[in-house]
């Protein structure tokens, strides 16, 4: 079944959706839209280096994705300029830094547009082993640092002065965060993986009444997206990652609609 | 479960001539400070003169830049800060906020719930309460913890002045039955004084310390404070004692009396012995 090639991007993606739900949960919360996407597209620089060094990609990626957002930690620390302002740097020049880098690169044929967007055909059997053996460690250990993380981001006080260590949970959920970019990257594309950690945390807040509870419909209503968009990507040829962003902007539409229609039917 | 008040035990938190620096700056330095089981210690003073930054100190969230802080091991901390935003993103009931930090058994939960008022309230989302039911709210989540040491940072914000009265007095209940410590940040503490043992008075460092009484009567307060000073001390004197249900009063050094008037006629020479 797997020999397939669109079964097994189907299969790679409901598993990214998965893992990504509860991440994103955490990067709507803490409002870490613009530093997600900080790291995604540090991706690129990871591609280029991996491309250059001859090392694992997915490896490669996960490695720059770290130290961009320990640099970042770091220059927060430091406090010289706003975060806002230095996520704008730190996410652009490691964008372009790695389309510079590709482009000396000319001994190589890179599939640019694949990486920036997404390329269910270049899905092998072994990536959806690393999806998944990936995604079982990330998910186990999100669950470890639950409370931590989660109390650290109601108020990271509360939890230090009572004994819990946000910072530390804090600083996994990043490496976290790093994992699930290389990961994902093949199928939604360095530019719109944040979005598929967002829209669909943002589509499940609005029927759950626990963050537990939202954390899991958002697996699934990001499941529900890479279906839809993978479908409608083969049917219009369009590429899959654009198409699963825009199942899951579809599927949060739907959910603002049924939010307005709940005072009516309640 | 019962402690008498006067009964002060082991020391929970103590900071020897500590002093928190930022860029260059000491927010608070020289800071002697002891919690016991027990007692109530309310910090004042005005604005960045340093009470949050002590109480965070005192707890660990912040570590000293020089001198020393020690703590009792293990030490159970119930903690009420200065400001809490919950994203409105995060659906967070008032039960679910009780087990933020760890899990509680139902009774407990329940319990607290009751004591703090909020009861009826422990299905809503945090962010639809109004200021006072979430500064309940928070104040039921650190009790039910049924910490060793509670840690409240301007707990009455929010809240109208009959509810702070009843919040304060809360705050005592707790401290009577449990016997725990209390390190109390203030800067209305015309109803703190009559439930505290301690007023420490900062202002970057420790000004003035001691019993209400003195804290008042003291040249320093008098000069941090200004006019208010004056305001402060007339509040005092309604509320240095507290009516108990039976019709004794309780005066502000725990000694039971039978009437509170009489305190008043020697309250002014209290004041020039301090």
């Amino acid at each position: 079944m797997l020999d397939d090639f669109f079964v097994r991007a189907m299969v790679a993606g409901i598993g990214i959706a998965i893992i990504a739900g509860p991440l994103g949960c955490f990067v709507v919360w803490r409002r870490m839209a613009y530093f997600g996407d900080t790291m995604a597209h540090s991706a690129l620089l990871g591609v280029a280096l991996s491309f250059l060094f001859d090392i694992n990609l997915t490896l490669g990626v996960f490695a720059v994705a770290t130290l961009a957002s320990l640099a970042l930690l770091f220059l927060q620390r430091r406090g010289a300029l706003s975060t806002d302002a230095l996520l704008g740097i730190l996410s652009h020049s490691t964008l372009a830094l790695g389309l510079v880098m590709v482009a000396f690169m000319s001994w190589i044929r890179i599939d640019l547009m694949g990486f920036l967007f997404g390329d269910i055909l270049a899905v092998s059997k072994s990536d959806i082993g690393v999806i998944f053996a990936g995604g079982l460690a990330v998910l186990a250990v999100l669950a470890y640092i639950w409370r931590p993380l989660l109390a650290g981001t109601v108020n990271p006080e509360i939890a230090e002065a009572e004994g819990l260590r946000p910072e530390a949970a804090k600083l996994v959920f990043m490496i976290l965060m790093a994992a699930v970019i290389a990961i994902a990257m093949k199928i939604v594309g360095i530019l719109l993986i944040t979005s598929l950690l967002i829209i669909p945390a943002a589509t499940a807040r609005r029927f759950a009444p626990t963050p537990e509870i939202m954390a899991v419909m958002a697996s699934l209503a990001g499941a529900l997206s890479v279906s839809g968009g993978l479908l409608a990507s083969l049917q219009f040829d369009t590429p899959s990652g654009p198409s699963i962003v825009v199942a899951a902007l579809v599927l949060f539409l739907l959910s603002l609609l049924r939010l307005k229609m709940q005072p009516a039917g309640g | 479960m019962l402690q008498a008040k006067d009964t002060k035990g082991d020391a929970l938190v103590v900071m020897e001539n500590a002093g928190i620096k930022r860029a260059d700056r000491w927010l608070v330095r020289g800071i002697d400070l002891t919690v016991r089981r027990g007692e109530i210690v309310t910090l004042i003073g005005p604005n960045g003169s340093g009470k949050s930054t002590t109480a965070k100190t005192a707890i660990g969230v912040l570590s000293p830049d020089e001198g020393k802080v020690q703590r009792a091991n293990p030490l159970r901390v119930g903690y009420v800060p200065q400001k809490v935003n919950v994203d409105w993103t995060m659906p967070l009931t008032v039960k679910r906020l009780m087990e933020l930090t760890g899990k509680l058994p139902g009774e407990k939960l329940e319990a607290a719930l009751v004591a703090a008022g909020i009861s009826h309230l422990s299905g809503a989302a945090v962010q639809s309460l109004s200021g006072g039911e979430f500064q309940r709210a928070l104040l039921a989540r650190a009790l039910a913890r049924e910490p060793d040491l509670l840690v409240l940072d301007e707990p009455v914000q929010g809240v109208d002045f009959s509810g702070e009265i009843a919040l304060y007095r809360l705050i005592r209940e707790i401290r009577d039955r449990t016997g725990c410590g209390v390190l109390l940040i203030s800067h209305d503490l015309h109803v703190v004084m009559a439930e505290t043992d301690t007023v420490v008075c900062l202002n970057g460092h420790i000004c003035c310390r001691g019993t209400p009484e003195s804290v008042v009567a003291s040249e320093e307060y008098r000069t941090l404070f200004g006019s208010r000073a004056s305001e402060l001390a007339l509040y005092r004197h309604q509320h240095d004692h507290t009516h108990l249900v039976d019709g004794r009063v309780r005066l502000a050094d725990g000694t039971i009396a039978d009437s509170c008037g009489h305190l008043h006629d020697h309250s002014h020479e209290n004041i020039s012995d301090a």
